[in-house]
């Protein structure tokens, strides 16, 4: 929590009473930002990632905005690519996203203003939470005022939102004009973003076991059991890691 | 994919903004009343964590298009220095992205000229 001012970032507190739309306002300002840039950078390998699978623009589109967590887009990617029904997709993305509840559920406390704020307005913000958004929420909004913080929120995720939008639209009728090589390294950007986010917002050694064991699961299970391979990487991958790692925190308790 | 025009935006719909946004709407509705550090959430996370980590290595081991063409172990490598690097240089993810590319790039070019 020592580093929370950035220097680049704009002052935001010790002003005049402020209106709403000003907070909304200071807020799509606040997401012109280094982690809004690495996350643009990965949705652009995304884009690519759309092209090569064979989406059409609209439904680049479409997944970008109505999804809004780029893990879940790039499993439900890889899902319509290899023909997977509506329900195992669904599964399958679902069980990708589920982080995203103890996520909502750590920020409402700062969101609410208590008996004020009504609950459609929190069920809107809810749709930017995405790792980005939520880490530099958690760590800037106690900073606010209450009342600024909601359209504060919801600015900031609409910012970054509707940039990472444009971007992936531009990204994706320029991949075709790219040089291959620059086409492909954009491919592997998001991979290694995942890598690095994943074991940066680790928070305990299940996670790590997690994500080691499914790193060298997803392969097995996709030669020897496609299809459904993704499902199987989660709920054995995860649930080995779970119990090895809570032996160890326990014992046999 | 699916014959009808259609059935690609049935599946983002259903399988991906209501397969996503609903965690979003019980994580409104359930806001400060379950634990974030219960046995059950930790399990959640790590099967959620497991099965992007099986994303991640599928990617870079069986990518599609003009990646796929460079050799799996240039793949590997970018992605593991990328990784180090990362680690190395104070965890920053720009660190590791940019390292990795970079990598990837300067090794295709060696190997293709």
């Amino acid at each position: 929590m020592t580093a929370s001012k950035d220097t680049g970032q704009p002052q935001l507190s010790s002003k005049p009473p402020v209106s709403g739309r000003g907070w909304m306002l200071r807020g799509a300002r606040a997401a012109i930002s280094i982690p809004a840039f690495i996350l643009t950078s990965a949705f652009v390998g995304f884009a690519g990632m759309a092209r090569e699978t064979g989406l059409s623009l609209a439904e680049t589109l479409l997944m970008t905005g109505a999804v809004w967590a780029l893990p879940s887009v790039v499993v439900l990617t890889g899902a319509m690519a290899s023909g997977m029904g509506l329900i195992p997709a669904a599964v399958a993305v679902a069980l990708a996203s589920v982080r995203l509840m103890p996520m909502t559920m750590a920020l409402m406390p700062f969101l609410k203003v208590p008996g004020k704020t009504k609950t459609w307005h929190l069920l809107i913000a809810s749709h930017f939470v995405a790792v980005t958004a939520w880490v530099y929420a958690m760590k800037n909004l106690p900073d606010l005022p209450r009342e600024g913080r909601l359209p504060f929120f919801i600015g900031f995720g609409g910012g970054v939102t509707s940039f990472v939008f444009v971007a992936t639209g531009i990204a994706y009728m320029l991949v075709e004009r790219m040089p291959p090589m620059a086409a492909g390294a954009l491919v592997l950007v998001t991979p290694v973003y995942f890598l690095c986010s994943l074991w940066g917002a680790a928070r305990m050694n299940a996670d790590k076991a997690a994500m080691i064991s499914g790193l060298v699961l997803g392969p097995l299970f996709f030669l020897y059991f496609p299809g459904l391979d993704l499902l199987w990487t989660g709920l054995l991958g995860g649930t080995l890691a779970y119990l090895a790692t809570r032996f160890w925190r326990r014992g046999l308790s | 994919m699916t014959e009808a025009w259609w059935w690609p935006y049935v599946m983002i719909l259903v399988a991906g903004w209501f397969a996503t946004d609903v965690w979003r709407w019980l994580g409104v509705f359930a806001g400060g009343k379950l634990r974030e550090d219960s046995e059950l959430f930790i399990w959640v996370r790590c099967v959620a964590t497991a099965l992007v980590a099986g994303v991640i290595s599928k990617l870079v081991l069986f990518p599609q298009g003009v990646l796929g063409d460079t050799p799996i172990w240039l793949r590997l490598a970018a992605a593991a220095l990328g990784f180090v690097c990362f680690l190395a240089l104070g965890q920053r993810v720009i660190v590791g992205v940019l390292s990795a590319v970079v990598f990837l790039l300067t090794g295709w070019w060696i190997l293709g000229s």
